[in-house]
């Protein structure tokens, strides 16, 4: 054969294998509302920059008549490109081929990209839409999603890891997303979970379709798995090329700053937040009053709405946001809020991006639903966050920071770099209404008028004790602010604070209340 | 969006804020205090057979009913000595989790 004729036999060798699972399945696959695993790569990444590998690779069953059968590249196409000119592995398994089944070889080309990733020190993103565990391939199949765990958990704070569900993640397979940085659902196609509805209804008898057993909104809003949800697909790659341009690509970096961007003009940041503390306000308009263009870009928008996590910039540099939501459940930490901001504040710390966070919280959420479902452990996954976060750590008190809540708000006492608090602030142990009915209880109950002397009391609390003063003169507090110094003041506290030196204790790690 | 929601009050130490709720938290379970005279089934399963009566005398420990759930029979057996005041079951009978079984009383 000259080289003229192998250059058309690889093609035609290429040509046939690119295919996937044939013209019927990829109808089906349309059918479904879905794009092909190939043409999700080719529409997240760059133009003409994928290249793929192990595209020849062949499945290796021998049983259950799976010796005579093809199944293109296994199932899963993996390769390198770029997003924004940024290097990303990538992997996206392939429901044309045996319904994206996972066996032997299919699970050995994802650790291969895996492996690359990790030794280049490069974002992995992972596109997942498999029926689960090849079952004819036994225990290679268990092996092969164990090899995928172990990898998930060795890359995990070195380089990001991006998981997309699109089509059914099911057993064994959800924990690979589970243990990545980022999980992206779509309204409709996404379908997450350990036992199906079949086995839930067979051995339970609880009867519930697979949209509300483990569809993207479930995930999105009840069980915090999903980071990101989208209506669809195209949208879905948007927020992936967003979330890639804020992050840095390995903890070795940092983020690329981008061109500094002043503010929106118009909003007055004094004009968002009501005086008084029982009245709420929409604190990403907050956020947006000092970011950069006055972008801000949410993380878990729809879980523990209580409090917002996400990135912006400032001066052009990622900036990783805390912050209280006074408009849901008056802002309070509870259990999903705790877990939500605990990890981001661990992702931030691991890839250098600093932290901003901006507090206005009566405390945590009472209530015996609560206590009984372990508040206690999960309230200080926040605390024990913070504290171990040495990434420059900045907080500003909007309104209120009442008891539990002002310390676990990256308070001065887990060693905050700069607290700063508007003049409205009130720091105290609780809340004034609640502080009186203690501290003068016996005046209250005796005098002629209890209600009358109750607001004397709650007055004279408020004047003592409710304001950032007391605080201020402990140096708990740097400086006291007005509200439209805040921008200046974070900006100028994240420049100082750009070669920070800060460490933990020597240990191989810490125990965090998981 | 949340600025077309009407307000609702959420009580935190004496202080009435004013906020939404999220569905989560509107959909939360309030605490009851259980009583020990009410025996509810802890998993849904199928009633697999019934060893007592209405009004029969039974001593703590004894078996009352087998509730057969996840492939295995579970033995359900009386708290105290006490009667059976109330059968809400039958043989062979699919229930769901939380599901009254029996009403006893103590002797």
């Amino acid at each position: 054969m000259s080289l003229r004729s192998n250059v058309l036999d690889l093609r035609k060798r290429k040509r046939e294998v690119q295919k996937g699972g044939g013209d019927e399945a990829i109808e089906k696959q349309a059918a479904m509302g879905k794009l092909t695993a190939r043409e999700r790569i080719l529409a997240l990444l760059d133009k003409n920059s994928f290249h793929e590998y192990d595209l020849f690779v062949e499945h290796a069953a021998k049983d259950f008549g799976m010796e005579g059968k093809t199944l293109h590249g296994d199932g899963v196409i993996i390769g390198t490109g770029t997003i924004y000119d940024k290097p990303v592995c990538i992997f996206a398994q392939d429901f044309t081929v045996a319904g994206g089944s996972l066996g032997l070889m299919h699970a050995r080309k994802i650790t291969k990209i895996m492996d690359h990733a990790l030794k280049m020190r490069v974002p992995l993103i992972g596109i997942n839409d498999s029926g689960g565990a090849r079952i004819q391939e036994g225990v290679n199949s268990l092996a092969g999603y164990g090899e995928i765990f172990f990898r998930n958990t060795l890359a995990s704070g070195v380089i990001p890891q991006i998981s997309v569900i699109l089509g059914p993640c099911a057993g064994g397979a959800v924990y690979s997303p589970a243990l990545t940085d980022f999980v992206f659902v779509v309204e409709n196609i996404s379908k997450m979970f350990i036992t199906g509805p079949s086995v839930v209804k067979s051995v339970l008898g609880e009867e519930v379709s697979m949209e509300e057993l483990g569809g993207a909104r479930v995930h999105a809003e009840i069980t915090g798995n999903a980071h990101f949800y989208a209506e669809t697909e195209m949208e879905c790659f948007d927020q992936i090329k967003t979330l890639i341009s804020f992050i840095p690509r390995s903890n070795l970096k940092k983020a690329l700053a981008h061109k500094p961007k002043a503010p929106l003009k118009g909003v007055k940041i004094e004009d968002i937040v009501p005086s008084d503390p029982r009245i709420p306000y929409d604190m990403r308009e907050v956020i947006k009053s000092i970011t950069d263009g006055s972008e801000f870009f949410e993380i878990m928008e729809h879980f523990a709405p209580n409090i917002i996590i996400g990135f912006g910039r400032m001066n052009g540099e990622t900036v990783g946001f805390v912050a209280n939501q006074p408009m849901v459940l008056a802002g309070v930490l509870d259990i999903d809020s705790s877990d939500k901001a605990a990890r981001f504040i661990r992702y931030c710390d691991a890839f250098n991006i600093p932290i901003v966070t901006l507090e206005d919280l009566p405390g945590y959420l009472p209530g015996v639903d609560q206590e009984h479902a372990g508040v206690i452990r999960h309230g200080a996954k926040i605390l024990y966050a913070y504290s171990e976060a040495t990434v420059p750590k900045i907080t500003v008190i909007i309104r209120k920071a009442y008891g539990g809540g002002y310390i676990a708000m990256n308070s001065r006492h887990l060693r905050a770099d700069f607290v700063f608090a508007w003049p409205g602030a009130e720091i105290a142990v609780m809340g004034p209404e609640g502080a009186a009915n203690i501290v003068f209880r016996k005046e209250i109950s005796e005098a002629e008028n209890p209600e009358e002397m109750r607001q004397l009391k709650i007055q004279e609390y408020k004047e003592k004790f409710a304001n950032p003063y007391v605080a201020a003169a402990q140096g708990y507090i740097d400086e006291v602010i007005e509200p439209r110094e805040t921008r200046a003041r974070v900006l100028h506290a994240l420049k100082v604070s750009e070669n920070k030196t800060s460490s933990m204790p020597s240990k191989k790690h810490g125990i965090p209340p998981f | 969006m949340a600025e077309e929601k009407e307000f609702k009050n959420l009580v935190i130490q004496g202080a009435i804020y004013k906020t939404t709720f999220t569905k989560k938290f509107e959909n939360r379970v309030n605490y009851e205090t259980p009583n020990e005279n009410l025996i509810y089934s802890f998993i849904p399963g199928t009633i697999v057979d019934i060893f007592v009566k209405t009004r029969q005398m039974v001593k703590e420990g004894e078996t009352l009913l087998l509730l057969e759930a996840m492939k295995m029979e579970n033995q359900v057996r009386m708290p105290f000595d006490g009667q059976i005041v109330k059968i809400h079951i039958k043989k062979d009978e699919v229930i769901p989790k939380r599901h009254l079984m029996i009403e006893i009383k103590k002797a």
